[in-house]
């Protein structure tokens, strides 16, 4: 693991360069700063080391000095005398000091890679044909990189179990496992659920459960991803499609609040995967199993694909049009809704200004595992507050919304994705008013709705969320939205529009973010877009500091009443 | 700027003029191929001999135990220049009794021969040697979707080819014959 005195530099000499790398961080790392490549299987930065696989072997060496006055000794020619360590030592265990010498490139470490490849691949079966690493399997990698290119090994190879299920998503290939041990590793240090482990000696060391339990918790996919080979394999993912197909958008997980960052796979607009993209300020290179399922409701059953008012399908368009005529001059209601992104919370800010009309939010809430599953399961609540569209902490229910239509005070609604029968609105204030409903999928609002608009799952638009730590990120669209759709920015804005009697138009992102960095007292106030599409941006929370935020402490966040104490 | 040269042809001569050398070396040629042996085939009636390198229509081909080779690891799809191959991998169930030791199989597999170029490229690419272009040089239909062969027609297509490896039979003796865990 990384050591936390980043800020010190030393000078080290890589492969006979002098070069400044952290101190205390490991050879395989600070070689990979300069771009010189150190192979390796079993070290993987977010775990401890094992120094198992042996495959990151380097050589060593410090100035040597006298033991008796403690003067360098040096070389004929003046420069110091480097004291080599006789035999390479693991680069993943070896952490650099001041005046090191470290050779990655020279002939005895190519012939030790040589050799630890030859010696892993003795019973490695060959089946890159149908195993789901190839494309993305280390072991291919650096068999072409570092390999002798042929094998001498002419005995029979050992024959293991081809599919163990090790969990209900995880199935283990025995074969192609190469006891590197960096899943047993995240079980014990991340997951904090020690299940795995190894059974038997020499080659038939295997990885297995321990007895009468299973890979079962809701981080076991992780331990898939950093398999270097394809022992592991996902069960959803498993003979689905190669790798080299599909196309990586980065996104953000709108599972909870915690805001992973992810890679969404797709072929040809059809999502094949999520995975996690490493970001050591808030998920380092995990995600929840949960968080994975999520692509398959693009293609759910209710999901709502065209537009429709009072039953009957009609262009966007008009279908936009009719949603104004329902609203306008009308004691309007908005329910805003916290898996929005804050581009269109902002637009569902400003159409609020525009009409007058009363905020409702509501939270979705779950169980807090400390690690990456917030006890908030909305993506951006933390979006409404800074868009502005409430000061309370959201509750899990609609109360007050149902007693303002009880007393007359709303006679129409536009809502935001939430089922309103589930937010405690009863059927029948329901029926007493219009309503117009913006989302993705069918529920009891949409039932019940005048106008139907369709909007855009977050695997089919860009925009950005507000995570736990009020980290700002952005996400990129990965697949196109269903034909004849627009984003729920595009809709907002051009209802905006219609209520402001205004052509000026807020459809792109930029042109909202231009709004939104140009408002005064915000804490958004002078951040550009370009700079979030560059990396997470910081924003100051201190100004809901009173709010109870129900996440707890876990992986890399605080919460703030923690944080100033 | 380019000279134009003007050359001087040669007037004919007389017996130039006539034209019957030139009309008798002609004849010579005509009557000569009448004692030789016939070329002409009279294509569709007769065919001709298929060389054993000629790239026909891309196939299928099951090993002599007639079980299909491809694992669809989808190299062909990925290489085939005009995107003519479309595969649908799919997962064998583990207690099929005849299929021992395949794990993947293609579902569904495809190819449209109104983009196949006859390149070969799926065939060199192909690390079970499971598509060959063999002899079939005359694919048509009425319709597109005549034109694109299904897995079903592949097969029928491929045949059986002989097999150098055994690839399934091997896994199974290596397992029976010992070092199994």
């Amino acid at each position: 693991m990384i050591s936390p005195e980043k800020e010190e530099f030393v000078v080290i000499t890589l492969n006979g360069t002098e070069v400044e790398v952290p101190n205390g961080i490991n050879a395989v790392e600070a070689a990979a700063l300069h771009g010189k490549e150190v192979p390796h299987y079993c070290y993987h930065p977010k775990l401890s080391i094992a120094g198992n696989c042996r495959m990151c072997l380097v050589e060593m060496g410090t100035p040597m000095r006298d033991r008796a006055t403690g003067e360098p000794i040096l070389e004929d020619n003046g420069g110091p005398k480097i004291g080599w360590v006789p035999k390479p030592v693991i680069g993943c265990a070896t952490n650099v000091s001041p005046g090191m010498h470290i050779r990655t490139e020279s002939d005895l470490v190519n012939e030790c890679r040589e050799g630890i490849m030859e010696f892993l691949l003795v019973n490695h079966p060959l089946d890159c044909p149908i195993c789901d690493q190839a494309g993305e399997c280390r072991l291919q990698e650096f068999a072409t990189d570092y390999g002798r290119g042929y094998s001498r090994y002419i005995e029979r190879k050992n024959v293991k179990p081809k599919r163990t299920r090790l969990g209900p998503r995880v199935t283990l290939d025995d074969e192609r496992c190469i006891l590197c041990s960096r899943c047993i590793r995240f079980s014990q240090e991340v997951a904090k659920d020690d299940v795995l482990g190894f059974v038997d000696r020499g080659s038939f060391s295997t990885l297995t459960c321990f007895p009468g339990k299973e890979l079962a918790n809701n981080y076991s996919l992780n331990t898939v991803d950093i398999c270097p080979v394809g022992a592991l394999t996902s069960t959803d993912f498993r003979f689905k499609m190669r790798v080299w197909f599909l196309k990586e958008s980065k996104s953000i997980c709108s599972e909870s609040s915690s805001g992973c960052n992810t890679l969404v796979s797709s072929r040809e607009g059809v999502i094949q995967r999520i995975t996690p993209r490493r970001n050591d300020l808030v998920n380092d290179t995990w995600m929840t199993d949960s968080g994975r399922e999520l692509y398959k409701s693009v293609q759910s059953e209710d999901r709502i694909r065209r537009p429709s008012a009072d039953g009957s399908d009609l262009p966007l368009e008009d279908a936009i049009s009719r949603a104004f005529e329902t609203l306008k001059e009308k004691k309007l209601g908005l329910v805003a809704n916290c898996r929005s992104t804050l581009e269109e919370q902002f637009l569902t800010q400003r159409l609020a200004e525009l009409t007058d009309a009363k905020v409702f939010i509501r939270g979705h809430f779950g169980e807090d595992d400390g690690i990456l599953l917030s006890a908030d399961r909305t993506p951006n609540l933390r979006g409404a507050l800074v868009a502005g569209l409430t000061n309370q902490y959201p509750a899990e229910h609609l109360n007050e919304l149902n007693q303002s239509i009880s007393d007359g005070e709303i006679d129409a609604l536009l809502v935001i994705g939430e089922d309103l029968l589930e937010s405690g609105i009863t059927q029948e204030n329901l029926d007493k008013i219009s309503l117009v409903f913006m989302g993705t999928t069918q529920n009891s609002s949409s039932s019940s709705a005048n106008v139907v608009l369709p909007g855009l799952s977050v695997f089919e638009k860009s925009g950005s969320f507000i995570n736990r730590s009020f980290l700002l990120q952005c996400f990129d669209q990965a697949i196109p939205g269903p034909a004849g759709l627009l984003s729920e920015c595009k809709i907002l804005s051009k209802l905006v529009n219609l209520f402001s009697n205004e052509t000026k138009v807020l459809s792109e992102l930029h042109d909202v973010w231009q709004a939104m960095s140009s408002m005064e007292d915000s804490v958004l106030s002078g951040i550009e877009f370009s700079e979030i599409k560059k990396g997470a941006v910081q924003l100051d929370g201190s100004k809901w500091k009173h709010l109870s935020f129900v996440e707890k402490e876990a992986l890399h966040h605080k919460p703030m009443d923690l944080i100033t104490a | 700027m380019a000279k134009t040269v003007v050359l001087n042809r040669k007037p004919l001569s007389f017996s130039e003029r006539t034209y019957l050398p030139q009309i008798v070396t002609g004849l010579k040629t005509t009557f000569s191929n009448m004692f030789k042996p016939k070329v002409t085939l009279q294509y569709p009636e007769e065919k001709p001999v298929i060389p054993n390198n000629y790239r026909g229509v891309p196939t299928l081909v099951k090993d002599p135990n007639g079980r299909e080779k491809c694992v669809s690891c989808q190299l062909c799809e990925f290489v085939c220049p005009p995107k003519a191959i479309r595969i649908t991998p799919g997962s064998v169930p583990e207690d099929q009794n005849d299929r021992e030791h395949v794990e993947k199989a293609p579902q569904e597999f495809e190819i449209n021969m109104l983009r196949c170029i006859y390149c070969g490229y799926c065939e060199e690419v192909c690390p079970e040697e499971a598509i060959f272009l063999q002899d079939v040089y005359s694919s048509s239909g009425f319709t597109r979707e005549e034109m694109v062969n299904n897995k079903a027609k592949l097969y029928e297509l491929g045949g059986t080819m002989p097999d150098r490896h055994y690839k399934w039979d091997k896994k199974k003796n290596a397992e029976s014959a010992g070092n199994s865990h």
